[in-house]
């Protein structure tokens, strides 16, 4: 090959870059910038953020400090109601029980309020998204590109503006996770809207429905077990980018397994990466089987 | 309540992005391959002028894609025309802002859709409510007024079940009950028994006429059925390539078919349960011979009751028992097999 080169005008050969002194220029003003915008309104980042913070620690504080039993019966409860099913139950009686035995209680705790909280915003904002990527082509081609992009950025990436932005800690954490969870929640309620049958929406036309009216008697019910596929998506990236988040100070299992890694204990951080995964089966059990239960009038079919 | 006439007035549709740029070509008679070819638009509907009879079943008959389903949206506008009027107690449907329109639908039109178009995950019950609902009616006497429904379209007892739990014929029975519920002047039905078995379908005809004889609602009724055609309808508008080819009474189009495609399809229809006495009588000579048979009666019930006395000679009487003419078994088996002429203009 380099005998080709020989023969060639240099450019074709060596791909012509910017110079080095005028990249850094650029790099040195976008990045100062950024800071300078960041530190100009660190008081309203800061305010808008403090309910999270607020939320976030009341909700850890009530999982850590409330007497185990109490939780756990909780759980349990939630379980059962929610998927009406006792080998599922069973198993996270079980599971917590490990958890509990294996010393990891109270970091399980903390990443389950994390994954609670990121969870509830994810769906707080996500179906409101999707619903307006629903309802219009233009807004679809918009976020459609912005979801791809939050999607294939690699997390660690995205943590480095978060960081600059919210400094380090929970709230910071909680928002990469919601960033990187929120995807699918998004996708999912649209496409679930834009599924639902036309002529049941004509229908709904023809009686003389409103557009709120037909998005609350028709498109949302009809669309929700895609929603809650969506759901159900969001826990099982939420749980993922806990470990990720812990690198930017989120407490918790992904704590643990960050210093198992710089340390290499392997027993710990197998651990905790079980205890993650019983986590994960059990909400996903859960929330899939309170799917189903909700969608039971299209499973028996006149025979 | 009374119901009104709905007037069609010079209706166009012309599917497209730029359908208004091409109504004066096609009233100037730009065809509708044309259209297509040249522009790219389709031509769903042209210069459709219909007097829908006020309480009465207006059937609109065509083969698929003849435009029926699309003239039938514009009364309640769930299709926008092109060009033209749908009048409706004086009022243009097409001109109606999205309020007045919502009103009118809510409170004028009730629909019945050909694939039932049930919310999967409410109740029968909850289905049939659902005009009202939208309409702001309590939960209490939409129930009421519901139930009514259900119990007269032969559901009682189903109350409760899910629409995936019942059969098609029960399916629609519901959409029926949802559309009589919301005690609308005008009932729409589009296609409504064209997806049922042939049996189910006559069922749900009688159900119509039943309740129709009561209700005296003005129905718009879309088939391509010819037969449903001419059980059901009061006046019957016949479409093809979005026009309308010929409209009247189901007698006058089974007698006196407009061109070769309606005679086509008039050559299999049974004569006998179409045509009237009135029609085929004989003008009275000297005094009326054998029993008297009412006017409006059809011929295959006149010919079983002089049957079965074993007369052959009848004569008609009006309302208030007059003869008004006479009418033989031989003359009655005459018009009740096709005419011969009739084939001859088919083939």
């Amino acid at each position: 090959m380099a005998g080709i080169c020989e023969l060639l005008p240099g450019f074709l050969c060596k791909f012509p870059a910017f110079s080095d002194a005028s990249v850094r220029g650029a790099r040195k003003v976008i990045d100062d910038g950024f800071k300078g915008l960041v530190r100009e309104y660190v008081n309203l980042i800061d305010a808008m953020v403090q309910p999270l913070q607020w939320f976030l620690n009341y909700l850890e504080r009530l999982f850590v400090s409330s007497p185990w039993p109490i939780i756990l019966i909780i759980m349990v409860a939630i379980v059962y109601f929610g998927s009406r099913n006792m080998k599922i139950t069973i198993g996270t009686a079980l599971s917590m029980f490990a958890i509990g035995l294996l010393g990891l209680w109270n970091d399980t705790m903390v990443t389950l309020a994390m994954v609670t909280v990121c969870t509830m915003i994810a769906i707080v904002v996500g179906i409101p998204i999707g619903i307006l990527m629903a309802r219009s082509d233009r807004v679809q081609g918009i976020i459609n590109p912005i979801l791809d992009v939050m999607q294939t950025m690699p997390s660690f990436v995205y943590l480095i503006p978060v960081v600059m932005i919210f400094g380090i800690g929970k709230v910071p954490g909680l928002i990469a996770v919601v960033i990187y969870a929120v995807p699918p929640m998004i996708r999912l309620t649209n496409l679930g809207i834009r599924l639902v049958d036309k002529e049941v929406l004509e229908a709904a036309d023809a009686f003389g429905s409103s557009g709120w009216q037909k998005l609350k008697n028709v498109q949302m019910p009809l669309a929700l077990p895609t929603i809650m596929a969506g759901i159900n998506q969001t826990i099982m990236m939420s749980l993922a980018m806990v470990v990720v988040a812990s690198m930017v100070g989120v407490g918790g299992l992904g704590k643990n397994v960050l210093q198992a890694i710089n340390n290499q204990f392997f027993t710990v951080g197998f651990l905790n990466g079980f205890a993650l995964v019983a986590i994960a089966i059990i909400f996903d059990r859960t929330s899939q089987a309170y799917g189903k239960r909700l969608q039971k009038h299209s499973e028996v079919i006149h025979g | 309540m009374v119901s009104h006439a709905i007037e069609v007035r010079n209706l166009y549709k012309i599917f497209g992005p730029r359908g208004g740029d091409y109504v004066d070509q096609v009233k100037n008679g730009l065809g509708k391959a044309e259209l297509n070819e040249k522009y790219g638009h389709v031509l769903g509907l042209r210069d459709i002028n219909i007097s829908m009879p006020a309480g009465g079943i207006m059937v609109v008959m065509g083969l698929s894609g003849s435009g029926k389903s699309t003239l039938i949206r514009h009364i309640n506008r769930l299709i926008d025309p092109t060009a033209g009027e749908v009048l409706y107690d004086g009022v243009d449907v097409c001109k109606m802002n999205e309020n007045d329109l919502r009103e009118f639908r809510r409170h004028k039109t009730a629909m019945v859709f050909q694939k039932f178009a049930l919310l999967p995950h409410r109740t029968v019950l909850e289905n049939t409510v659902y005009g009202l609902e939208i309409q702001g009616v309590g939960q209490e006497e939409r129930e009421k007024r519901a139930r009514q429904w259900i119990a007269r379209v032969g559901l009682s007892g189903f109350e409760n079940h899910y629409p995936n739990q019942l059969s098609g014929g029960m399916q629609q029975r519901v959409g029926l009950a949802r559309a009589l519920t919301n005690d609308a002047d005008i009932l729409l039905m589009d296609e409504a028994y064209s997806a049922l078995d042939p049996l189910i379908r006559v069922d749900m005809q009688t159900v119509l006429l039943d309740l129709q004889k009561e209700l005296k609602k003005t129905v718009v009724f879309i088939t391509h059925d010819l037969d449903e055609a001419l059980r059901l309808g009061d006046k019957i508008a016949i479409l093809r390539d979005g026009m309308v080819v010929q409209q009247g009474t189901g007698q006058e189009i089974v007698l006196n078919p407009a061109d070769e495609y309606i005679t086509a399809f008039v050559k299999e229809v049974n004569r006998g349960r179409v045509v009237n006495v009135e029609t085929i009588m004989a003008p009275l000579s000297g005094n009326p011979e054998g029993m008297p048979i009412a006017k409006g009666t059809v011929l295959e019930v006149a010919a079983r009751a002089m049957t079965a006395v074993n007369q052959t000679l009848a004569h008609v009487v009006d309302e208030t028992g007059k003869p008004v003419g006479a009418i033989s078994l031989s003359a009655i088996i005459s018009s009740m097999v096709t005419p011969t002429s009739h084939e001859a203009k088919a083939a």
